[in-house]
């Protein structure tokens, strides 16, 4: 799991996510992640139930647009299914993202949800190689 | 925020002339310890707004402005199709009509002092709260349909409430020109099971005590006095509004793209009024401002089962709902002009002076109410709109005390555990499913609401007109 490195940055009204990796996959893992924290400590969601899904890229090959498609996605799976994820397998390939999400139904006692997420935001938005081997994906969340 | 930018054209006013690619200037409502405590962000963002093309008059800044995403947190800004004019979901938001609605009791505070603890748990299990909440109803894709072109008259006639109701809601009750054919699947979807759901963050339900009244006149034309009990619901259109939100939002990179917009912010994504995906938003979005409606209606509906357990002979008087994230049609003088504009209020409350013919019958020649929620535990306030405000601000108010803290923040300084107990011996009851979301949430993190709404009085925008104080808060 060593892709899942996240951490949240400030907003003022909200809350920023910012995960890393050696891959941009593994920095939207990361993202993702923490997207889970703002809600709950994610060390608390067990990953026992598989939810995939697919994004087609018609974003021209922007990485940063592809990030808010993908965190709206996880965000419309965690509302949908009222699941939270705990584990993020990513794979970007030219056309397509491949998600799988591990996690388990929002139980009020076991997880104490803070704050429901209503979307990804383009504020503060970015998907870069730090350095090499290193990719930073973070955005502002609306909460 | 950085002074030196900034015109102070008398005590609550500030101005940033047009310069660069500004089409407008910017005016900001807010006092000097107002000014100060406010982002720089909210000013660069401003700014960027009034880039955008058909910007009409200026972008108006209310005094709980904070920094946003693309437009601040409470800013108004209006649009003309007659001048190539556009429309933004970031401008509206991602909670489409989001907004507060206050009933009146009839209630004593002795009526409801032996019996709070109670009611809170009462009011607790009765209306879903919090993530993963679910509503008790159900709708499928006729009734889906007939709910996003019908607003809270689609409820009242489902029977979550009375159509005494209908005529105390802004457009009553229904949002005209709604078009449910541009709302998607998966936003339907996601709505699915939050028909009558509160949802989470700074939204709640909260009984209220009217501890002062400033103007007696307006109070009794909303039949307000001091000592009333009231209900208080702030919540908006949940996962439908959000997802459309996220929808074209995305949608309208493209657009503005295509339309030749050079976009300061990505989250400024935008289409002209008169295109195919600014006239599809409109249509989306106005689906948004019908469920909002109808879901405060269903949650009035639950509240009033729950008193009417507790004091059988209770009456909720609906006295007004409002929106605070919407975009609206509406005629305004604008440099001695009538125009029909397109205004985005996005964090602010419309607030139509005297005499406006979209006010009900029994309080036009008052003013429409404004109602300013306060943050957990602390005072929210009902205010009256003003001829004045036209002009000032296109008929507009804050919303409400708007953050001073981040979550984050919040989050380190207090415990939730604390602040709910410190509420309690203070005489507020406060009910969540969650701990941190309180803390998160604690009356700290906010602006101090009752400066916020005296330059709101002071500036003109809208009147003071009842403090409300609260006994007990549930909490999403």
């Amino acid at each position: 799991m060593g892709g899942q490195d996240w951490e949240h940055f400030e907003h003022k009204a909200d809350i920023g996510v910012r995960g890393f990796g050696e891959t941009p996959a593994q920095a939207f893992a990361g993202a993702a992640l923490a997207l889970t924290a703002v809600v709950t400590d994610p060390s608390g969601v067990e990953a026992r139930e598989k939810v995939e899904f697919e994004l087609d890229r018609d974003d021209d090959g922007d990485l940063e647009l592809l990030l808010v498609d993908f965190l709206n996605a996880v965000i419309y799976e965690m509302a949908l299914r009222k699941m939270l994820f705990s584990r993020f397998e990513i794979r970007i390939d030219d056309d397509k993202l491949h998600a799988v999400l591990w996690g388990e139904p929002v139980d009020r006692q076991k997880h104490a949800p803070a704050v429901e997420v209503k979307g990804a935001t383009y504020t503060e938005l970015k998907v870069s190689e730090a350095r090499p081997g290193r990719w930073v994906a973070q955005c502002v969340l609306d909460v | 925020m950085d002074k030196r930018q900034l015109e102070r054209i008398d005590e609550t006013l500030w101005r940033i002339a047009p310069k660069g690619g500004m089409r407008v200037p910017v005016i900001i409502f807010a006092d000097e310890a107002l000014i100060e405590e406010m982002d720089d962000k909210v000013a660069e963002q401003a700014i960027n707004v009034t880039t955008l093309p058909g910007i009409v008059g200026a972008c108006y800044v209310m005094p709980d402005a904070h920094w946003g995403y693309g437009f601040p947190i409470g800013g108004v800004a209006a649009f003309d199709p007659g001048e190539g004019g556009v429309v933004s979901a970031g401008g509206v938001g991602f909670d489409i009509s989001c907004g507060v609605r206050t009933l009146e009791t009839g209630l004593r505070r002795d009526h409801i002092e032996p019996v709070k603890k109670a009611l809170a748990e009462a009011l607790m299990s009765a209306v879903p709260v919090g993530v993963g909440s679910q509503g008790q109803i159900r709708l499928d894709d006729r009734e889906m349909e007939a709910m996003l072109a019908g607003g809270a008259q689609w409820a009242v006639e489902r029977g979550w409430g009375q159509p005494a109701d209908l005529d105390r809601i802004e457009e009553n009750g229904r949002m005209a020109g709604a078009d449910p054919k541009q709302v998607s699947k998966k936003a339907r979807q996601r709505q699915r099971q939050e028909m009558g759901t509160l949802g989470s963050g700074n939204h709640y339900l909260e009984v209220q005590e009217v501890e002062r009244v400033f103007d007696p006149q307006a109070a009794a034309a909303f039949g307000l006095h001091e000592g009333d009990m009231v209900v208080t619901i702030h919540c908006g259109s949940r996962g439908l509004g959000h997802q459309i939100g996220t929808e074209f939002m995305k949608k309208m990179q493209k657009a503005a793209r295509e339309a030749g917009i050079a976009l300061p912010d990505r989250e400024l994504a935008c289409a002209p009024l008169d295109s195919p995906v600014g006239k599809s938003y409109l249509g989306a979005m106005r689906a948004g401002i019908n469920c909002a409606l109808a879901n405060r209606q269903i949650i009035t509906h639950l509240v009033r089962q729950v008193f009417s357990h507790f004091f059988p002979h209770a009456d909720l008087r609906l006295i007004y709902d409002v929106s605070h994230n919407t975009c609206k049609q509406e005629s305004h003088e604008i440099e001695g002009k009538r125009r029909q504009v397109y205004v985005h209020r996005k964090g602010a409350t419309r607030a139509f002076g005297p005499g406006h013919p979209a006010i009900p019958g029994g309080f036009r020649q008052i003013g429409q109410p404004v109602i300013i929620g306060g943050s957990m535990g602390t005072a929210s306030y009902i205010l009256v709109g003003t001829r004045e405000g036209e002009q000032k601000a296109l008929s507009s108010a804050c919303h409400g005390a708007g953050r001073r803290l981040s979550r984050r923040q919040a989050h380190k300084t207090w415990q939730g555990q604390r602040v709910v107990s410190d509420l309690e011996q203070q005489g507020v009851i406060v009910r969540s499913p969650s701990f941190r979301g309180v803390a998160e949430e604690a009356p700290g993190a906010y602006k101090d609401v009752d400066a916020v709404v005296r330059v709101a009085d002071k500036a003109g925008l809208a009147r003071l007109v009842a403090r409300l104080r609260p006994l007990v808060c549930i909490k999403g």
